[in-house]
């Protein structure tokens, strides 16, 4: 065969292959639009799940998902503000730092269920915090760390030396060139790769199985005494997030309609991993303009 | 000029503000690699317990076929045989990872050589997408999809490697994707311009120069989807049938290290034999991830010499 | 290019009033020598020119001059200010800075509002006084020759102004500090020769309140505006002279080759 045909029928293979796979986001994207959102009513969204009956919604689930999320991010992003400024700023290029980089490597790269038993093993168990949001934030935090560490790390360094040089020049505390000149400039980047790790945690479950516990005990919505165990601020209490849900009817209840509430359930998270996706994209760039230019 | 002296010869406050923030950076540094050290501790000791304190032999344990936890074999030796999970978990890696390769490379060669910034710009959010559904809904999918379909094809349940091969060829296929741009794009323009200077068509650039000198960096990519496979737990677990069998085919039940870890932790008690057992499955996890991590080091350090 | 003995140099000691003066420098980056055994004294109220091809080190010593050089390459030596050792270990280096400013060869303004560019040095130094902070505001600029372009708009962002106007801005916020001495690491290279023009009339102004050392790569700029002038080369201080004995009646041979254009 001539190069030029090998050359034609390499191109062609590449484009079928291509196809194949906007061909499958498009079917995975469309199976779960197509197939939830009819199912998604105000009532679904606000009445709580049904465990032997049909009609249940996601009321709680949707709830504990969100608190979880906050929660992990209040207790994720200081640590690894601190951690990506450490990295990016004072850091030296030495064995030691090398160290560290692979530490965090490592426990990026753990699998998450591992690192929910490791969860179950020292918050649930050792520390005694019970099935309960706080075990699952914990959790979640840990899983969240590395990545939200790494986007810092990386917003901070895209930042101009020039502006770190004027600090300096100006008799300004290493501390306060980072924290008042280069943390604002490096802001949409920063706030982008907290947006987009907010996606992540979300959608995970296998951390949360044993942390954060597979029960959504009724709570009550006007009781903001959060040491009450009733109230739904309660840190305490068990929380099953709406990913877990999704994989509990699916393998372990007797809710006759599983599908219908997966499907439906499936299409919220993906319509609000999508939302977060968006805006980090939006939020980011208006931030980075609103930063540079015009004020 | 006195004044001055003492002023340059003295901590201001911006000395102070420096040791503030020095101190909280420590801190935060310092509790992430405690908290590595106390994973890889925890898991470590708990996962070691079922040799030291139920004195299981640990070739009985990688090498045995029979689970069964509760009971004894013939020998009285408890029957804790953790082969077809180890098999059933390293055939659905390295399955997706083999089906996924060609997929990912195509659509990095689309991406850095054939495409231009339109096609990029439009195949870029599909791989963020693809990256951003969670896992239990992939799960929920291969449920509601791959086994039912796989039922019809083949018979039997539909539950098996085959669907959890499927499930994670989509899962890893964005990891290797991202990766692998980034690897060609990292070869110099001057080697296409060369190679092009030579007469060489767009596949021969492609096939002869690119993907060579990209190969440690394709390697790695497809190591990190290894990795993403190997770990991944609940949407395999949803798919794969769950039985503690050596995998006799494709589409018989079976069961992988990580999906026998998020069913049955909860079902078993802490500290008996057959809870301690679960946690020398996480050590195996433990131990492949950061043998996946070696590797990519590995081929990182070879492939820069290279270069 | 030739060689020279770079042994041999002919160094001035000046006549006037020293502000700051370095002795036997010497700075290594890991472990190439840079700057070898650099004495230079620089007299106050005055304008210092470094100039020298470039890899001759010039940059390289000023920096050396308000410790900018921390944890990039080592400096051994001694640098006299105010009878201090300031390149001595236990020296607050904040307090250095703020007594030497630096103003860089690319204009780098904080992403911030041309007010807030000035303040924000001065109320992390504990200024809170809204009259003083507003009178340094103006009085700065003034200096630095911007008051007039942008007094109508100083909410502006610095990022919006031009980058002969941000050079002057970044010439202002060193001045707002009162500094004692002003380094200028070529700040006229980004910039067109208007601008140019403005920033060398500002640097004549300031000098009669700063001691200023300028590192150039233009000779006619050295020229114009300096009374003293050092010639670097290979991390060599070849000759230090008032400059027009240096450019009418250079000692020695590297001098005169390099200001006649032989190499550069």
């Amino acid at each position: 065969m001539n190069p030029k045909r090998i050359n034609n029928i390499a191109t062609a293979v590449i484009y079928g292959l291509v196809g194949i796979v906007v061909l499958i986001l498009l079917f995975l994207i469309g199976y779960i639009l197509f197939n939830g959102v009819p199912d998604i009513s105000w009532k679904f969204l606000t009445t709580p799940a049904q465990a032997f009956s049909a009609g249940g919604g996601i009321r709680d689930q949707l709830f504990n998902s969100l608190y979880l999320l906050v929660l992990t991010l209040l207790i994720s992003f200081p640590i690894a503000l601190g951690s990506g400024i450490y990295l990016a700023e004072y850091a030296p290029d030495n064995w030691f730092t090398n160290l560290i980089r692979t530490t965090i490597e490592v426990l990026s790269s753990l699998p998450s269920v591992v690192v929910g038993l490791f969860g179950y093993l020292f918050l649930v168990i050792q520390l005694h915090l019970s099935f309960s949001i706080l075990s699952g934030a914990i959790a979640l935090t840990f899983f969240n760390l590395p990545l939200l560490t790494r986007s810092i790390e990386e917003s901070l360094n895209s930042v101009s030396d020039l502006q770190k040089q004027a600090g300096m020049s100006l008799g300004l505390s290493d501390w306060r060139t980072i924290t008042r000149i280069i943390l604002p400039v490096g802001l949409p980047g920063i706030l982008t790769g907290v947006i987009l790790s907010a996606g992540r945690v979300f959608g995970e479950a296998a951390a949360l199985i044993y942390t954060a516990g597979q029960s959504a005990p009724i709570v009550n919505y006007a009781n903001w005494n959060i040491f009450d165990p009733s109230s739904f601020l309660n840190p305490m209490r068990p929380a099953e997030t709406l990913a877990v849900h999704i994989w509990k009817v699916n393998t372990e209840s007797v809710t006759p309609d599983a599908h219908l509430i997966s499907s439906a359930s499936s299409a919220v998270l993906i319509i609000v991993i999508l939302i977060f996706n968006l805006s980090a994209r939006f939020i980011g760039n208006w931030l980075y303009k609103k930063m540079t230019a015009t004020r | 000029m006195k004044e001055i002296q003492n002023k340059l010869l003295t901590k201001s406050k911006a000395t102070r503000e420096d040791h503030f923030g020095r101190a909280i950076c420590y801190l935060c540094i310092g509790l992430i690699i405690a908290l590595v050290v106390c994973i890889l501790y925890f898991i470590t000791s708990r996962g070691i317990a079922t040799f030291t304190q139920n004195h299981v032999n640990i070739w009985g344990f990688l090498a045995g076929t029979n689970w069964n936890p509760g009971s004894v074999d013939a020998h009285g030796n408890p029957e804790v045989g953790a082969l077809p999970m180890i098999v059933t978990s390293f055939s659905v890696t390295v399955l997706a990872a083999a089906v996924a390769t060609p997929f990912a490379l195509a659509m990095a060669i689309f991406m850095s050589e054939i495409a231009g910034k339109k096609g990029t710009k439009f195949l870029q959010p599909v791989i963020e997408l693809l990256v951003g559904i969670p896992s239990v809904v992939y799960g929920f999918i291969g449920l509601s999809v791959i086994v039912p379909l796989i039922r019809k094809i083949f018979g039997g349940t539909g539950f098996g490697i085959l669907a959890g091969t499927i499930v994670l060829f989509v899962m890893v296929l964005p990891t290797i994707t991202s990766l692998s741009v980034d690897s060609l794009r990292a070869v110099p323009l001057s080697y296409r311009q060369a190679s092009a200077a030579l007469g060489a068509n767009r596949w021969q650039t492609i096939y002869k120069v690119i993907l060579r000198t990209a190969a440690p960096g394709i390697l790695t990519a497809v190591i990190f989807g290894m990795a993403r496979a190997f770990g991944e737990a609940l949407a395999v677990q949803m798919v794969i049938g769950n039985a503690v069998l050596m995998p006799k085919s494709l589409v018989s039940p079976a069961s992988t290290l990580t999906s026998k870890l998020t069913t049955d932790v909860g079902n078993t008690v802490m500290g008996t034999l057959p809870n301690n057992v679960l946690w020398s499955l996480a050590l195996i996890l433990l131990f492949m991830s950061l043998f996946f991590n070696l590797l990519v080091r590995f081929i990182g350090k070879k492939g820069s010499i290279k270069k | 290019m030739k060689e020279y003995n770079l042994e041999e140099h002919s160094i001035v000691k000046i006549t006037d009033e020293v502000e700051i003066s370095s002795t036997d420098l010497q700075v290594y980056y890991g472990n190439d020598h840079a700057i070898f055994d650099a004495s230079l004294e620089f007299p106050k109220n005055q304008i210092t020119s470094l100039i020298g091809a470039s890899g001759s080190g010039k940059s390289t010593y000023l920096r050396c001059l308000n410790r900018m050089n921390e944890k990039i390459a080592r400096v051994d030596g001694k640098i006299m200010y105010q009878g201090t050792d300031i390149n001595a270990s236990g020296v607050n280096v904040y307090e250095v800075r703020k007594q030497i400013g630096m103003v860089f060869q690319r204009p780098n303004p904080f992403a911030k509002s041309i007010r807030e560019n000035i303040q924000f040095a001065l109320k992390s130094n504990g200024i809170h006084d809204k009259h003083v902070l507003e009178e340094r505001l103006e009085s700065s600029l003034k200096e630095a020759a911007l008051w007039d372009e942008v007094k109508d708009e100083l909410d502006k962002s610095a990022l919006e102004l031009s980058g002969g106007q941000q050079q002057r801005l970044c010439i202002a916020r060193s001045v707002a500090m009162r500094p004692q001495i002003l380094l200028l690491d070529e700040p006229a290279s980004a910039l067109d020769p208007i601008s140019t023009s403005k920033i060398e009339d500002t640097l004549d102004e300031l000098k009669s309140h700063y001691t200023i050392i300028i590192v150039t790569h233009n000779m006619s700029q050295a020229t114009r505006i300096s009374n003293y002038t050092a010639f670097f080369h290979l991390g060599h201080i070849v000759e230090y002279d008032k400059t027009k004995n240096i450019f009418m009646n250079p000692s020695m041979p590297a001098t005169s080759d390099y200001i006649s254009g032989a190499f550069g």
